[in-house]
């Protein structure tokens, strides 16, 4: 009775998963392993494990730590989809229009600057104004939203960050999905604006535009991880990037055309203003689709855009991807102490 | 230095050491260290802990309150990281340290159930798998699918305690868990936790209650302000933290009522 016939469990199936295995093979084994558990209590107690040969768990013995970085994010893909699903439904329920408040914000954002600034304060010298609005708005906004959201993620989940082992860069990338799966219902609003203003598109179009969602998907996530982090320590780092993402909106030639930046500020100072990869983005963007719904795109093409543009464009991605991984670095320095000063 | 296939869990020399902060705003700091006083001070709340848990072993964690527990669980569970020594476990953790981490008010029952267990780190198909013996459990009825930020506390707990005891896992812990709940369901609970102990799998109960502990161990543990006082049988742990005297009598009884 005391010895549990060992159930001979086949090492070789599966790690973790294989626990399912481990539980049947330990079910079967329920009723036999019950008795000498009873009588083995008290001081004899300690010689637990022999009885147990038949539950095997074929695992390393590791720590339990989940390893950090973002590759540890996209193995808990399917987490990852659950939590970005539940801050898509969480974010408007209980509200009348739901998801239509994530195109009323931005439009109404577009509304104000383009009568501010295309009508009151008169930017009739912009063709196409609208447009090339819209084309910076769907940047920042991706860039702004990410940046804000991120910025509160672990904070915001702290139950969770405190309780489970889960990589806790999860929870910033999930923020950057949710601006990101709002982003692409406006790029289709913008394409039919754009068609209305007469817009032929070319093939480079997507390419533009995949280079821009790439370059500020990167920043704001790089962003986002570090303020995630230090926002644990100090609560003050979300009204600072409260602060940072206005000055944000007016760093980029959205409200001004680029032409402006150039003649105003002087040569040397354009340059230093395309190294901010927002401009880059949206100047991309404004490629894609402004300069296509201008009158004359040729024209608009060689006076609005910066020389250069691509090359601005491939350098800042590839800054981008290298503060993603700086981002990483120190995330992972502070990370170790977010679980016990959530509190 | 290896150990054998069996081994489950082995803590080395591990200690945790909090910081705590008396001011936390640039003002007061600012006042405090002009006047000289201390802003923050370090102590352990564990201080060089080792043992070694084999597969199947039920332990039972004891000690005063503060007496660093849910410290001890957090670090097995992998949350934190220890200050010094090291901690390895093999196989997957689940428990009842977390009953309900990650609900979400606005979502309904039912959507928590798979996020929840996705965070144990199921997968899809096994939550579906398991869906209806959670369901089960919890037997919350008709209010599976209403939004869970109207369940009442007891509710809530037992959806949580649901997804978490279905979980496929190889260790299981569980602190205090059972502090709210029904009678039946704490009894249903225990139940289950004893399968979970049968089925082979190992446990880590921390509990201020010498009956289930008796009921549900074969090794206690018992934490002194960080130190591990005592590691043995269980009804000699139980005397050492003199938890035996008051409740022998009503022990049965009383069994869920203060788990
Ligand atoms: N994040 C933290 N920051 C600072 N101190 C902490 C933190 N978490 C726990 N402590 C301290 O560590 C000590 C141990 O706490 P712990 O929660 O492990 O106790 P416990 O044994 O679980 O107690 P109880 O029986 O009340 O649950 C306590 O003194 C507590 O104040
Ligand atoms: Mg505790």
């Amino acid at each position: 009775m005391t010895e549990t016939p060992s159930h001979p469990e086949d090492p070789s199936e599966g790690g973790p998963t294989g626990a399912s295995e481990g539980t049947e093979g330990g079910a079967g084994n329920r009723g036999g392993g019950k008795g000498p558990r009873k009588g083995g209590r008290g001081p004899a107690g300690r010689a637990g494990a022999g009885r147990q040969a038949a539950y095997v768990v074929d695992a390393p013995l590791t720590t339990p730590s989940p390893s950090p970085g973002l590759v540890e994010v996209f193995r808990h893909r399917y987490l990852l989809r659950l939590l970005v699903r539940r801050e898509i439904q969480a974010r408007y329920s209980g509200s009348f229009l739901g998801l239509l408040w994530s195109y009323i914000n931005p439009l109404s954002q577009f509304l104000i600057y383009y009568v501010v600034f295309g009508i009151i304060m008169g930017r009739n010298s912009v063709e196409a104004y609208a447009v090339h609005v819209f084309c910076g708005l769907v940047v920042v906004h991706f860039f702004t939203e990410t940046f804000n959201a991120g910025t509160r993620s672990i904070v915001r989940n702290k139950a969770l960050v405190r309780k489970m082992a889960v990589p806790k860069e999860m929870f910033p990338v999930a923020s950057m999905l949710v601006s990101l799966y709002h982003v692409l219902p406006q790029v289709v609003i913008l394409v039919v604006v754009c068609l209305f203003y007469g817009w032929t598109p070319d093939p480079l179009v997507p390419v533009a535009l995949l280079l821009a969602l790439a370059i500020v998907t990167c920043l704001a996530t790089a962003l986002a991880i570090v303020f995630s982090a230090a926002n644990v320590f100090f609560r003050d780092f979300s009204s600072v990037v409260s602060i940072l993402t206005n000055v944000v909106r007016f760093g980029v030639p959205m409200i001004y055309p680029f032409r402006d930046v150039a003649s105003k500020l002087g040569d040397t100072l354009a340059a230093v203003y395309l190294w901010n990869p927002i401009a880059d983005a949206v100047l991309l963007v404004q490629r894609a689709f402004w300069v296509g719904a201008t009158p004359d795109p040729e024209a608009s093409a060689a006076t609005e855009l910066p020389d250069h543009l691509w090359a601005y464009g491939g350098v800042m991605l590839v800054v981008s991807a290298v503060s993603l991984v700086l981002a990483q670095l120190i995330f992972r320095r502070l990370e170790n102490k977010i679980p016990e000063r959530l509190t | 230095m290896s150990f054998p296939e069996s081994t489950s869990i082995v803590v080395e020399n591990v200690s945790k050491e909090f910081t705590l902060r008396y001011q936390r705003t640039f003002k007061q700091v600012t006042v405090a260290k002009m006047r000289g006083e201390a802003t923050k001070s370090r102590f352990k709340a564990l201080d060089d802990v080792s043992f070694t848990v084999e597969q199947g072993e039920s332990i039972g964690l004891m000690g005063l309150n503060g007496s660093g527990k849910s410290t001890l669980l957090t670090l097995i569970n992998g949350v934190m990281r220890p200050d010094g020594g090291r901690v390895l476990t093999r196989g997957r953790i689940a428990g009842l340290i977390a009953t309900g981490a990650g609900f979400h008010p606005q979502l309904t029952g039912r959507e928590n159930i798979y996020l929840n267990a996705a965070v144990c780190g199921m997968t899809e198909k096994e939550t579906d798998a398991k869906f209806d013996e959670i369901v089960d459990f919890a037997s919350i009825g008709k209010h599976l699918d209403s939004q869970v930020g109207n369940y009442s506390s007891g509710m809530y707990a037992r959806l949580g305690f649901a997804v978490a005891v279905n979980v496929d896992c190889d260790i299981f812990l569980a602190d205090e868990a059972l502090a709210v709940g029904d009678k039946p369901f704490k009894r249903k609970c225990l139940d289950k936790m004893q399968e979970i102990r049968d089925s082979g799998r190992t446990i880590f109960y921390v509990s201020h209650a010498a009956g289930s502990v008796r009921k549900m161990c074969d090794r206690v543990l018992v934490l002194e302000n960080g130190r591990l006082g005592f590691d043995g049988p269980v009804d000699e742990g139980i005397h050492y933290v003199k938890y035996d005297s008051d409740d022998e009598d009503n022990d049965d009884d009383e069994l869920g009522a203060d788990v």
